[in-house]
């Protein structure tokens, strides 16, 4: 998984696949807690097995899903509806980031890749996209990332609902740190210049200043002021670039 | 909430994903991104995932910001950058960074 900048050979599809799964695999392992957190969680809210599953199944958005439980008993539906717009918008950014690798895919493709697409596989996939682009049958590699982690959190919902709270204690595993490593893991070797500097800083300072907004609005307001600030510093360096040439 | 509210709660919510995750894919053909917000958009990863990554270590437990020693995420996040940053290797980073964070907790003893 160590960053190669040489032309890479072209993977078969199985290989893909096996690629797409081991290297989503941390995320799964990150992901298994809140699966189960979720089951239990949504199960003592009073929601029945079949609605549990098909949150999991259908939604498949894991902070979605947990604002929903929480606001379910005291919330209106347009509310819940609302907070779940709010806390998504974020994929829209991934999707817009990714696109230009799957445009040449025909739709029976590109819709599942787009339906399940979570932070997790986002990370993921840019990594990926960075490394070896989205040439032959990268495509697998991404649909292998996003059906791996489906039925993971299917699964550790349903775990999560059956055992409820006979689960053993979860805290004590540490795999919620698994995550937030993975995403360190990806994020800082690509800050590979001053603009992509600031925007990581100002997205987390600014996410981090609104964290007590509700929703998680700050996070998306975080990723926008650092989106922004990196642009304006990136047409900033440009100009003086084209100035220096002149 | 009634049954019937219940469905059409999951429903909502997973057609309102869909609505989010979708079109741009959909339209892909289409149109393209004028050339700044293409730009823009080179800033996405570093932006959104720090946004989460950092909230996220310093509420680990929602409300109170736990800016101190005592806190195990706060420390092994740092660790694990400054890993990613000298190696520039993933897997280490996740491996040590998890490691860094378990031994950090039993050590703080929270």
């Amino acid at each position: 998984m160590t960053a190669t900048r040489t032309a890479l050979p072209a993977m078969s599809r199985r290989d893909e696949i096996w690629h797409g799964l081991r290297d989503t695999f941390p995320m799964m392992v990150g992901a298994l807690p809140f699966g189960v957190i979720f089951g239990t969680l949504a199960t003592a809210q009073g929601l029945s097995p079949m609605q549990v599953m098909s949150m999991s199944l259908f939604v498949f958005s894991g902070s979605a899903q947990f604002i929903a439980v929480g606001l379910v008993a005291s919330s209106a539906l347009w509310v819940i509806w609302a907070a779940t717009f709010i806390i998504n918008l974020r994929h829209l950014l991934y999707a817009a980031n990714l696109v230009s690798h799957v445009r040449h895919l025909p739709q029976y493709w590109r819709f599942p890749l787009a339906a399940m697409l979570t932070d997790e596989t986002f990370a993921v996939m840019e990594l990926r996209y960075r490394q070896r682009g989205s040439a032959g049958q990268a495509h697998w590699y991404y649909l292998a990332s996003c059906i791996g982690m489906w039925l993971n959190w299917n699964f550790w919902t349903l775990v999560g609902l059956v055992l409820g709270q006979g689960f053993p204690d979860l805290k004590s595993l540490g795999l919620e740190f698994a995550m937030v490593a993975t995403f360190i893991g990806i994020v800082i070797p690509g800050l590979k210049t001053k603009p992509l500097w600031a925007a990581a800083i100002t997205a987390g300072l600014i996410a981090t200043l609104l964290h007590h907004l509700p929703y998680q609005s700050g996070l998306m307001l975080g990723a926008l002021a650092g989106v922004g600030t990196g642009l304006i510093l990136d047409l900033r360096r440009k100009q003086v670039k084209e100035t220096a040439y002149e | 909430m009634s049954e019937t509210s219940l469905s059409l709660l999951i429903l909502g919510m997973a057609l309102i994903n869909l609505a989010i995750r979708y079109p741009v894919f959909l339209l892909a053909d289409r149109f393209r991104f004028p050339a700044l917000i293409e730009r823009a958009l080179a800033f996405v990863p570093a932006a959104v995932l720090t946004a989460i990554i950092v909230p996220a270590v310093i509420f680990p437990h929602g409300a109170e910001a736990e800016l101190d020693w005592y806190n195990p995420y706060l420390l092994a996040a740092m660790l694990a950058a400054a890993i990613s940053y000298f190696t520039r290797n993933l897997l280490a980073t996740i491996v040590l960074g998890m490691a860094a964070f378990l031994l950090l907790r039993w050590w703080l003893g929270v």
